[in-house]
């Protein structure tokens, strides 16, 4: 789970790590006030107007703005709230249709009084798969995208491995520091900062964070200027406050939809929609749509039950997509027994009545030839496979 | 011959009397494994299955010389569980548990590094060799005693490659599922390794999917110390950057975890990469030929 800008600097706070102050809004009147709030809490003049929404790249679409003042703040909050925003990472990239802002956050100017007394820095922290540990990764140059650094100046980009038993040690925080060039304040600063950061990623079960930049302000302060915050999953259920943080109007509506009804769904762009049990399965059989021909036009994983229900559920899911010109349904049987996920579509599709994309039915395991009966014999025009191989070439024909 | 688990095996079940440790116990005795009890903390001395429950793991290895153990244990208690099974002296630890949090794992990987247990999983199906010990929860008909070697992240894709071995007159030696999460216990590398120095396996079918590093690793392995023919598949080629493909650990990260670049490699090493997963079974019955 991914969280917005204000919801991961709030986290980072609550562990003591410092940040450039902020406040949300959702109208420009709100963010007007947080201008006046943020003013005579941090004695800021001038505040950053940043648009939220779960995508890097703001800056590039528009969606971050300096203000000078308040007249300032009124006019780029104006402008960003309900804009499309388009980033490099939003779908579709510059050229897509961007994102809706529904909300900005006003943060205090923290390059005053003197921009070029400032320095930028990069520090992110991972699990390392192969090393099977944390890891910080960490530059001098910050403000830019790490892995052109890392490609183009591989010597800039440090790494710091923690020990999982015993956690981050104060040398570590220190070499960071060093490394990074400071001394005196800022040097304790930043190793302050190191260390509250790393707590907080194992205290919250993150599976990324990235402050970038992590800035060095004329008074040898270290702050959290941006943050790319991402939770994991499996661990939600140890930290209810973190996942009343999920922003459901940020990722795709069918989705959602279908993780509320268990369902694992990705929207994608094709023209095949597909229905299978188990993860590996359901990308082998996108893989197949693809060598026959056509595009996935999602991923669905409809788990260890495929009952009636479960099936119209998912019927209805990827019917929602207008692209979906046929749907191949792949089952492999195990503990699922065929003939009831045979049943299951064949009542699903009657009690759906008008499903007009053609339906590649390919049961294979478990009672997978009573499966194919019941299948053939119901008067459906649904085409049953037994054989994956089966299965592609009938994806073939129907698309030709 | 076989790895990791035989007819001789000692099993035992972690969440023994649980709804999922209580259905697949069952399937595992009624194919033949030799269960010789299970573990549930407060049910110890009574009888379940018409198998001893005991308190813990260690009462299991000292009274029915448990050395191997399937743990069906949910999510928030996995971690704790695999990790008193490697304090118990168990050999062969299989997680089938799905939703286990990364920093959890990451601890486990610290604590088992000096231990003799290895970890297969968790998420995963669990290890079969078939006609000696089912181990998990594949459905334990579609196999075949034979000499193919499987390695995957995958469940119902192992089935899959299975049937399609069955189907090609060929059977399995032992099918290895390692897991779908971002840290899993026993690495490609090293299920195919030990394949690969099974006497009794004459070939390797490897099945890997977007995300990390570890069939890349394994690929550079076997060009190095391979002596056996390996199919290679990786699931997810159509797979967009950035997004989860149901598996926790099934997302790209970068260029170099793609489908593609991944089967590159692969190709690269000698591995006869499938792009189709229908010719999974076919591909290794001609490279056995060859």
């Amino acid at each position: 789970m991914n969280l917005h800008e204000f919801q991961g600097k709030e986290l980072l706070k609550s562990y003591g790590v410092a940040i450039q102050e902020g406040i949300v809004a959702t109208t420009v009147e709100e963010a007007v006030a947080a201008y006046h709030q943020l003013r005579e809490q941090t004695g800021t003049e001038a505040a950053v107007v940043k648009a939220q929404i779960h995508a890097g790249g703001r800056g590039k679409g528009g969606g971050v703005k300096l203000a000078k003042n308040e007249a300032g703040v009124r006019e780029h909050a104006g402008n960003i709230l309900g804009m499309m925003l388009r980033t490099p990472q939003t779908p579709g990239g510059m050229e897509g249709p961007g994102k809706l802002v529904r909300k900005v956050l006003v943060a205090e100017d923290a390059y005053r009084p003197d921009f070029d007394a400032c320095k930028e820095f990069y520090v992110s922290i991972l699990t390392d798969r192969e090393r099977k540990c944390n890891v910080i990764i960490y530059s001098t140059e910050g403000g830019m995208d790490i892995e052109t650094v890392a490609e183009e100046t591989p010597h800039l980009v440090h790494k710091e491995y923690i020990d999982p038993a015993l956690g981050l040690q104060g040398f570590q925080a220190r070499k960071v520091a060093f490394n990074l060039g400071l001394g005196g304040q800022a040097f304790k600063q930043m190793v302050k900062f190191i260390s509250s950061l790393y707590k907080a990623f194992v205290g919250a079960d993150a599976t990324l964070f990235e402050i970038n930049p992590c800035l060095k302000t004329p008074d040898d302060r270290i702050v959290a200027v941006d943050c790319k915050v991402s939770l994991d999953d499996n661990a939600l259920y140890r930290h209810a406050d973190l996942a009343a943080m999920r922003d459901t109007d940020e990722e795709d509506p069918t989705e959602v939809e279908a993780k509320n009804h268990d369902l694992n769904y990705v929207k994608l762009d094709g023209n095949v929609g597909c229905m299978v049990n188990g993860a590996g399965l359901a990308m082998a059989t996108m893989d197949i749509i693809k060598l026959s021909g056509g595009e996935p036009a999602n991923f669905l994983d409809v788990g260890g039950t495929a009952d009636a229900a479960r099936v119209e559920q998912a019927f209805r899911i990827i019917l929602k997509d207008p692209a979906v010109k046929a749907i191949l349904i792949n089952i492999f049987g195990g503990i699922v027994r065929c003939d009831r996920v045979a049943q299951g579509v064949v009542d699903a599709c009657k009690n759906m009545g008008n499903i007009n994309v053609p339906i590649i039915v390919r049961l294979q395991g478990t009672n997978a030839d009573i499966a194919k009966k019941i299948i053939d014999e119901s008067g459906l025009a649904v085409h049953s496979a037994i054989l994956l191989r089966e299965a592609a070439d009938l994806v073939k024909k129907v698309l030709a | 011959m076989s790895v990791l688990v035989s007819k001789d095996s000692k099993v035992i079940v972690q969440g023994f009397t649980g709804k999922e440790g209580t259905f697949h116990a069952t399937q595992m005795i009624e194919y033949g494994t030799n269960l010789v009890g299970g573990v549930t903390p407060g049910k110890g001395g009574t009888s379940h299955l018409d198998r001893p429950v005991f308190n813990t793991v260690a009462e299991a290895v000292e009274q029915a010389g448990a050395d191997t153990s399937v743990i069906f244990v949910p999510p928030p208690f996995a971690a704790d569980a695999i990790m008193e099974a490697a304090d118990a002296g168990i050999k062969v630890i299989i997680c089938i548990t799905e939703g286990i949090p990364v920093q959890d794992m990451v601890k486990v990987k610290a604590y088992l590094q000096d231990r003799e247990a290895r970890l297969i999983g968790p998420n995963c199906p669990g290890v079969i060799t078939p006609g000696g010990a089912k181990c998990g929860i594949m459905p334990g008909f579609i196999h075949k005693p034979g000499s193919i070697g499987i390695v995957s992240r995958s469940g119902t894709l192992t089935y899959e490659a299975v049937d399609q071995v069955t189907k090609a007159g060929l059977g399995q030696s032992t099918c290895i599922g390692i897991g779908g999460d971002p840290i899993v216990g026993t690495t490609t590398r090293e299920a195919v390794q030990l394949l690969m120095e099974d006497p009794e396996t004459t070939g390797i079918i490897m099945i890997g999917e977007i995300g990390g590093g570890m069939e890349a690793e394994a690929a550079h392995w076997i060009k190095a110390y391979g002596t056996k023919p390996v199919v290679g598949f990786i699931a997810g080629q159509t797979a967009p950057k950035g997004r989860k493909m149901g598996h926790a650990g099934a997302i790209i990260g970068g260029k170099d975890d793609t489908a593609e670049a991944k089967m590159k490699i692969m190709e690269a090493c000698g591995i006869h990469v499938v792009s189709s997963p229908a010719e999974i079974g076919e591909t290794m019955r001609k490279a056995l030929e060859s």
